[in-house]
């Protein structure tokens, strides 16, 4: 096994930590969506390229499933939280502007 | 050769692309050039393009040019940063005990026409600092920002859209 | 390396313990789900890393189909979602 490898992974690993952390400490659905995908995309992303570099003849695959998770995951968590917009899920009392009832009434206009 | 119209191109053209998308896919799957393997990843994929590229039609991909192949690379390469430099500025955002954030809802315009642009903008927004898509209508974008800086529209637009849209609209021109 | 493959285990280990308390005590169902969605994404880095300890091949297929699994199972959660339960 490689050094470069287990660096990644464990960067990758920290990153994957944090993201489940943000989850329980921020304040409304919408942040936790943003911690939860940031910090997870990549995260995972690390992890699965770090594997692929310790073991040299798993690499494409693992590149599969890295870009796999990078293309996929933005768009399940922009289904939830837009879901939860629908459902009228009210944001944090620390936020400053909120222009939903500005796109609504664009969204009647079309 | 040369009175094929516009649709039939159009047509052929969506029919390469996702049969060349699907041959890379099964060849990094298999991992094997054998040709038992090999050929039973072509006739798949030939089956498979023959019978869903008339559904992606609408999404508007251009025509191939080695300046929009280029152009792509420095795309991907402006997104990794973005995404790193993401990571870090929510991972401090996390840590930070006070929890330094100023979250909000605001809207922003683009200039792009087509579906699949508006797709890659809309997931490079939601991985970049800071910034998460809801919602679309044609090109109105809903964006929630973690650390509001401004709630002007055209300001809006400048922050967060521009970095992208400079290289989109070259590729997708 | 065997220390450095513990302390790996136990820092996802307990992340995903974090998640599981977010989805135990979230106010709203989609607070559930965001937590179902960071710790499915969670599992399966765990995954490929436990094939990578115990030299299996196969734990990439079975990472590769639970991502699949995981990402058309929370497009459809959100479905349920948006009419408001």
């Amino acid at each position: 096994m490689s050094i470069h490898g287990a660096i990644i992974t464990g960067i990758g690993i920290m990153f994957l930590f944090l993201g489940n952390l943000g989850i329980l400490r921020l304040p409304d659905v919408y942040n936790r969506v943003q911690a939860g995908t940031k910090c997870t995309t990549l995260g995972a992303f690390l992890t699965i390229i770090g594997v692929g570099i310790m073991q040299p003849g798993w690499f494409w695959k693992t590149l599969i499933i890295a870009v796999f998770i990078l293309v996929t995951n933005p768009i399940s968590s922009h289904a939830i939280a837009r879901a939860s917009l629908k459902a009228k899920v009210s944001l944090c009392d620390r936020s400053v502007v909120d222009k939903t009832e500005e796109f609504e009434r664009y969204r009647e206009k079309v | 050769m040369s009175e094929i119209t516009g649709k039939e191109n159009h047509k052929v053209r969506n029919f390469l692309y996702l049969f060349i998308f699907l041959i890379i896919i099964w060849l990094a799957l298999t991992s094997s050039i054998q040709w038992q393997e090999l050929t039973a990843g072509i006739v798949i994929s030939l089956f498979l393009s023959f019978i869903l590229s008339k559904y992606y039609l609408k999404l508007g991909f251009p025509p191939l040019s080695i300046k929009r192949i280029v152009f792509f690379f420095i795309y991907i390469g402006v997104l990794f940063k973005e995404i790193l430099s993401a990571n870090i500025d929510v991972a401090y955002r996390i840590i930070h005990p006070k929890m330094p954030i100023k979250p909000g809802i605001v809207v922003i315009k683009t200039v792009l026409k087509q579906d699949i642009a508006k797709m890659i903008l809309a997931n490079s927004i939601t991985l970049t600092p800071g910034t998460f898509t809801l919602d679309i209508i044609d090109d109105i974008l809903l964006i929630h920002w973690i650390n509001v800086k401004t709630k002007d529209v055209d300001e809006a637009t400048r922050m967060i859209g521009e970095r992208f849209e400079r290289y989109l609209k070259i590729i997708f021109a | 390396m065997n220390t450095i493959v513990i302390i790996f285990l136990a820092v996802i280990g307990a992340g995903i313990l974090l998640g599981v308390l977010r989805m135990l005590i979230g106010p709203t169902s989609s607070d559930r789900a965001v937590a179902v969605d960071t710790i499915t994404t969670t599992v399966v880095a765990l995954l490929v890393l436990l094939g990578f300890i115990f030299q299996r091949y196969v734990y990439l297929d079975v990472s590769l189909v639970y991502s699949v699994l995981s990402f058309v199972g929370l497009v459809a959660l959100a479905r349920f979602l948006e009419r408001g339960i």
